[in-house]
Parts: structure tokens; sequence; C-alpha cells
């Protein structure tokens, strides 16, 4: 009998991801962002978060997706991960559902234009929804994300 | 039950207790006599005593009780302290110390002590002859012989034995004076003893026992008896026969000569009227008065210290403890209000009610003294770093067999918590170097002129933004030469180098790495005591470290701290739309320069400054900012930065004012920026990073 867990959906293009609630702080409407220079393109800077200043990234650059202009639909997901804090630019984030672990299943090697690596498995919602469980831990990876910046250059 | 919610407690309390025992050690090693500190001494290791058992730290109770017993004879003044003592009961702190600190890393505080322990008894019972001749207690009647045994440990003579003593004594006898001890789990504890007697009384005279002959005989005593014995037996062949006898655990034997007998005489004069009076007195309990009133007379010369220490510990300690984590709690709320005040400010301003205005600028007033109070509450005085020094410096001179004195001031100055907890090794590194290198030896000072004991000063004081902390010693000083001799040695600089080196640059050459472990200067800087790390600690911590020194005269290392590190004066200033901050301490001036005073030199910019030309820098190309390049206009603002002796100019777009700001991580997940060394929130809510000038001046 495999557990239920809660799961954030947010949206990013065209798919919908989900990272487990227990990881997410909070989910803002945007903030002001103040720009840290000399970093990756992915990372937009740093906001105030009631006194906690915290790096935000935008999650299409840093998926290698095209970026979007930002509008009232867009939400910053803050991820604590072994406290390390994050905000995560998503295009919209409106929805909470119940997940069966056992549902998860590997996910295919690219999925919506994401690596596999990034992912933790995907999920069938429904007929028409599939859910992509993201692998926290890989996407904030840093040397993973500078030896690619490396072999650009 | 479960006691971990008290070991916290335990822990933090025992601390103190050992700070405190160590600090009073060392005041009595200087002022021996000073009953009184053996008191607040003695009060100490009780209750480490009486919390450790409670907590079943037995080892830890062990030990303290020992030293309490050696304690409780000091204060008794049955016991005069001296060295040996001193260096036992430090031995016994240090074990106090490592056994706390076992504890505190989860351990059970366990530690083999046997050997204190033994060292720390044969001081109770060693110098227990003197001890036992001023011991007042009452003659042993039929009452409970054993327990007086146990706590007087000693007998007294009446003016007939005394004189025998003294006449055998004179004719070349020897008077021992005698405690043997028969094993717990001995059955027939008055035949052992009669053994032990019988076979005394072959070879000298039992002039007096306690417990009397008669009450030993019918086995009215606890495990051990105690005598006054002449003989002309050596010491040594005694003990061997006397622990000849089976189910004699021990013996002890201290050698009576004509003072330690002279002092009896004089307490038994004393005592005597005293244990005539209480026999009587037992009839009415109301004339008791006059007894004790008599007692405390005899007891008159330590009354007095006794009482100042009573005085100078009747000040309550009136804090509490905090853990540091809710404070940096409660300065993120703050900084979080402050925010809202600068809104609320601006609101005011633009609705024009004059009750809200009114209200708005009292609650400024407020938040600012709100703040005073927060910040001071980080501080802490920088004793509680100091004061494990002159335990250590005393150690260390010791070892090393040199005298000094350690002068300590400004131990209440204040530095913030995060510094306190970083600097205490980088100071021991540099103590450690005055006494071990700095001071010379006995003989070499004296040659040199200089007073034989040594002086090492730690003070510390405020100036401005920061704190110093420095550290002199009058020792043989640097030498400027075999410094360099090493340097060039090891290829650090070279000859030509070294000859325009100014004194200042030279001594820095001791901080360099892998310079410490030099062999070659082992008469200056050592056995690689690490001068390096000192020096990248401190700079860690935002501060710097001077030498001065004079050789022959002495060294001075100083120290410069910032005074905290999470509240920092800056400037802020605006480069097109995004705002920075660059702090206070490392702004020369700043000024306007015309477009065309710039020169171009191998593609970098210069510009004039004083009487040099200093490097200007483009802190929107440095950071890319796409909304400005001072190339555009006719008049810049710079900033100039300082790195050491290094100057260059910061090109901005225009100042906004100095601030205090509140220094903020930029978040573990971004890696280190280069220029940017943190980030603050502003009034309006933004977040402005912190500039590093270091990163601009290379």
């Amino acid at each position: 009998m495999a557990e239920d867990i809660k799961v954030i959906v947010f949206k990013l293009a065209k798919e919908e991801y989900g990272i487990e609630v227990d990881k997410v702080q909070t989910i803002e409407r945007m903030l002001p962002i103040t720009r840290v220079p000399k970093t990756f393109d992915f990372v937009k800077g740093v906001i105030n978060l009631r006194g906690v200043v915290i790096p935000v990234i935008d999650l299409r650059g840093r998926f290698n997706l095209p970026e979007n202009e930002y509008n009232d639909q867009t939400r910053i997901i803050i991820v604590d991960v072994d406290t390390t804090q994050v905000g995560f630019i998503v295009d919209s984030a409106n929805d909470v559902v119940d997940l069966d672990r056992g549902r998860i299943e590997k996910p295919p090697e690219v999925v919506g234009g994401v690596k596999a690596r990034y992912l933790d498995g995907v999920a069938k919602l429904d007929e028409e929804r599939l859910l992509i469980m993201l692998n926290l831990a890989e996407v904030l990876n840093r040397s993973e994300v500078s030896q690619l910046e490396n072999i650009e250059d | 039950m479960d006691m971990n919610q008290y070991l916290n407690m335990f822990i933090d309390e025992s601390n103190d207790h050992l700070q405190s025992l160590n600090e009073k050690m060392l005041e009595l090693e200087s002022s021996p006599a000073d009953l009184g500190i053996v008191q607040v001494i003695f009060r100490s290791a009780h209750t480490l005593k009486g919390m450790a058992a409670t907590m079943g730290f037995e080892d830890l109770a062990a030990l303290t009780h020992q030293m309490e017993n050696v304690l409780d004879l000091v204060r008794n003044e049955k016991l005069a302290m001296q060295e040996f003592i001193f260096d036992t009961l430090f031995k016994s702190l240090d074990a106090l110390e490592s056994m706390v600190q076992d504890i505190t890393q989860g351990g059970e505080g366990k530690a083999d002590v046997t050997a204190i322990v033994e060292s720390l008894q044969a001081i109770v019972r060693g110098d227990m002859a003197p001890a036992a001749s001023k011991a007042v207690s009452a003659t042993p009647t039929s009452s409970t012989p054993a327990e007086i045994v146990q706590e007087s440990k000693g007998i007294q003579l009446d003016e007939f034995q005394q004189s025998v003593i003294e006449q055998s004594m004179s004719e070349g006898h020897q008077a021992l004076y005698l405690e043997v001890f028969i094993r717990e789990d001995c059955q027939l504890k008055a035949v052992r003893a009669y053994m032990v007697f019988d076979m005394l009384e072959r070879f000298g005279e039992v002039i007096k026992s306690e417990p009397s002959t008669q009450d030993i005989e019918q086995d009215k005593f606890d495990r051990s008896f105690s005598l006054y014995y002449i003989t002309q037996k050596d010491e040594a062949e005694l003990k061997t026969m006397i622990l000849g006898v089976s189910e004699i655990e021990n013996v002890t034997m201290t050698r009576l000569d004509a003072e330690s007998l002279r002092e009896m005489s004089a307490t038994a004069a004393k005592s005597s009227p005293i244990s005539s009076e209480i026999l009587p007195v037992e009839t009415a309990s109301v004339a008791s008065a006059p007894v004790v009133e008599e007692s405390k007379v005899a007891a008159a010369p330590p009354a007095a210290p006794k009482a100042a220490a009573k005085a100078a510990v009747a000040a309550p300690s009136r804090t509490i403890r905090v853990d540091i984590d809710r404070l940096d709690v409660l300065m993120n709320l703050f900084s979080e209000l402050l925010i809202d005040r600068v809104r609320l400010e601006q609101l005011a301003s633009e609705v024009k009610v004059p009750a809200l205005t009114d209200a708005v600028e009292h609650m400024g007033r407020v938040s600012s003294d709100l703040q005073n109070i927060v910040l001071k509450l980080r501080m802490v005085p920088v004793d509680t770093v100091f004061n494990r020094f002159p335990r250590m410096v005393r150690d260390l001179a010791k070892s090393l067999d040199k005298k000094l004195d350690l002068i300590i001031t400004g131990a209440e100055t204040e530095l913030d918590r995060t510094v306190i907890d970083e600097i205490g090794d980088p100071l021991v590194h540099l103590l450690r170097n005055s006494v071990d290198h700095g001071v010379e030896p006995i003989a070499d000072r004296i040659a040199a002129g200089k007073d034989e004991t040594g002086v090492v000063k730690l003070s510390a004081f405020h100036s401005g933004n920061h704190v110093f902390i420095e550290i002199e010693d009058d020792g043989r000083g640097i030498y400027r030469d075999k410094i360099l001799q090493s340097a060039i040695k090891k290829g650090v600089v070279t000859q030509e180098q070294s000859v325009t080196m100014k004194d200042e640059e030279v001594y820095q050459l001791l901080f360099a790495p892998g310079f410490s472990t030099a062999e070659v200067i082992s008469d200056i800087s050592g056995r690689g005591v690490g001068l390096d790390v000192v020096k990248s600690k401190i700079s860690s911590l935002g501060g710097h470290v001077t030498v001065y020194s004079t050789p022959g005269k002495g060294t001075k290392f100083s120290v410069q701290l910032p005074l905290t590190l999470s509240i920092i004066s800056a400037m802020l200033i605006r480069v097109g739309s995004e705002k920075y901050a660059i702090p206070l301490t490392s702004i020369v001036e700043t000024g306007i320069i015309k477009s065309k005073q710039v020169r171009d030199l191998h593609g970098s910019q210069l510009i004039p400054y004083r009487e040099t030309h200093i490097p200007l820098l483009s802190l929107s190309r440095v950071f890319e900012v796409p909304d400005f390049d001072e190339r555009e206009e006719e008049e810049t603002e710079i900033v100039v930065i300082r790195k050491g002796d290094k100057l260059a100019a910061l090109a901005v777009e225009n100042f906004i004012g100095q601030n205090e700001i509140v220094l903020k991580s930029l978040g573990k997940y971004l890696p280190d920026i280069q220029g940017v060394s943190g980030a603050t929130i502003l009034g309006d809510g933004q977040v402005a990073l912190i500039i590093d000038p270091n990163a601009f001046i290379k």
C-alpha cells in the first residue's frame, strides 16, 4: 500500500509540474527583484521575503525553455531543500492534489523539453492531465550547471 | 527520568563554576592567605559536586568531592596553601573541564582520575600532623569516637603527653603521627588493631591513640585509628611492618618536629577552656551563646576576609540565558519593522493628517531606541574570551620556566557575539607567541638588565566603529634582519626587495603561509603556531593585524575588529535604476570629476587624485548595469575606496546617503560573486547589494 502525498501543481509552458508540499515554504505573487550581477542568466536576482534575502531563479531559464514576460499569473514558489532556500519563478500555480506515490512512473527521456535528470517521475492525474514531478536536488545542483556553462564556452 | 532537559543547564552552570574556580584559584595563588577566596572556591566546588551527583556523573562528583576535602582543610586553617596543592588543584580543574567537555559532546563524563584523586588524598593525609594539632574537638570520651576521627582527623595531647614527646625528641627519638586504615571487609578489627599496637609497643612507645585503646579493644571504632608514637625505628621499616599485619589497608605517617608540637600546645591551651565549657553548658542551653562567641574569637583572623568575600558574592547575577537563534529572529523581525516604519512615514507625509504624522513620528523615536537595544543584545564583553587567558598564561609560563605577569585591561569592552565566538583561537595563538617567543627566559632578561618577571599586556578598547585588541610584551622584540634572511631563503622576497621594504611590511611576512613553520627563525616566531591562520581568521572577520616592535624592548600585535558583523555603516549609491551599499570603512572620500580629467592608459582609465593618479573603475560596466553609462556624462560622481595602501575610484551615478545597514547573506544557493559581499534590505523593502571594495583593487 503506497502512501498518499500532497503535491503543489504549477505550470511552465504547456506542462504541469509538481513539487511535494513539504518542500514548499510559501507561494508568492511577483515581488520586486534586485538583479545580481555576474551570475547565471536564469538567476533573476534576490528578493526580500519578510526580512530574509532569497535568490530567485526563472525555472523556464533553468530548463532552457524560452523565457516569458511576467504577468499577474506569475508566481514565485519558495522551496526549502536541505536549508537552502530558493524561489522558482513559474507561469502559474493554483492547485494542490493528493497523489498516490505508486502512481508515479519513471519519466521518459525528455518531457516538455526538460531533461529526465531533473525529473523524479511522471504521474497521470486523469485522462488528459500528466503531472511531472521535479527532482529538486538536481534542479538546485549548481556544479552541474557550471559544467554545462563550461562546455558552452 | 529523562535528565536531558536539565543537561544544557548543567553544562552551562558547570562551565560557569569551572571558570570562577579557575579565576579564584589564580587570585588565591597571588594571595594565598586570603581565606575569603577559599570560601568562594569551596562553595563553587560544592555546588558543582551537588549538580554532578544529581545528574549522575559520578566521576565528576567524586573528583570534586576530593577537591572539597582539601579545600575544607584549607578553609579551616588546618592546611596552608602551597605550590604542590595549587598544582594538584589546577590539575583537578583541568580534569573536570575535560569531563564537562565530554558531557557537552554527548559523552558520559567518564575519565580516569585516580592519579589526581590519590594526590588529593595524599594532601589531606600528608599534612595531617599540623592539621591535627589545630583541631579543636572535645576530648574523646565515650561519645562516638568513630565520628570524631572522621571529622577532626587529629587527636589532642595533654600537657604531660606533650612534654613526653618533647623530651624524647630532644633525646634523639623520633615522634611520629600514624594513621592506620583497616580493610573494609575486615571481620575482627579489634584484633588487627591489637596486633598493630602489640608490634608498635615492641619498638617504641604509643603516647596516645585515638580512639582510646579501650575503645579500640571493644571494637568501638570505624576503620581507622591514629596515634602518636615515639620510636627509634626507621619510618619506612615501620611502615612495611605495619602493612605486614594482614587486613591492614594503608598506613600514613608524619614526622613531628618541635615547631608542630609548639603549635599544638598553643591550640591546646586555647581549646581546652572551650571544650571544658561545653559539658556544663549542656544543662542550660541559653548559656551556649558565649561559647559560640568564644570559638569565633579563636577563629578571629579569617573572619574579616570571610565577610569581604560574602559581600562580593552577594550581588546576584541579573541575567538570563537566551538562545542566539532567538536573537537572530528578533533582529530579522526588527528589520522588517524598520521597513514598515519607512513605509508608514511615506504614507503619512502623503496623507498629511497631523494626528497620523505625530503617531508615526513617535513610533520612529521608539523604534530607534528599540534598534539600539536589539543591537546591544548581541554584544558580549570580551571578558568571556579573556577570562580563560590568565590560567593559560600561568600554565604556559610555568612549563617554560618563565616569570610572567598578564595584565588585562578593557575586559568590559563589548563585541558582537559572532566576533567573540571566532576571536578566541587567534588570540590564543598570539598570546602563546608572546609568552613563548616574545618574553625571554629569566637568565636572558637579567642579562639584558630587565626585571626578571616579564609583562604581557592584553588590552581591548573601542575606537570609532572598531574594537582594538592588543597584545604587548616587553620581550626581545622582532629582528628585521632575521625575518628577511629567512624570507629570502624561502624565496618569499628577493634580496633587492628586502632592502626597500618598510619595517611594517617585513613584520607582515610573519603572517605569510608556510613562513611560521620555519625553524630558522624559531627564536622569533616559533614552532609553527600558525600566524598565517591567525591572519586569515581575523581577515575573515573583517579585521586586520598590525605588528609594532622595537628590538630588545618588546612587540605589540594590534588586532582591529569591526564592532559588529551584522550592522555596518554604509554609503548608499545609485547606478541607473540599481542601488548599492559601500561599507563606510573602506571609503576614503567622495567627489566629482570631469570627464576630460580621465586619462586612458593601456586600456585602463586613470584620474588625478592628490599628487598621484589612481585607477577609475566603472561600476556600471563591472556589474553590467543596463541603464547607465558614466561615459555619456560630463561629470561623474566618484567614490574613492581603499584596500590597505592602495586606492581606486568607483564611478557611480549619484549618492543617496549614509545609512546603518543590516548585513544579510545572499543565500546558500548563489555562488560567491566577485565584488559583492552580501545584501541588505533598504527602507523601501528592496534588496540592495553590498559592494566588497577589496575585490575591485588588485
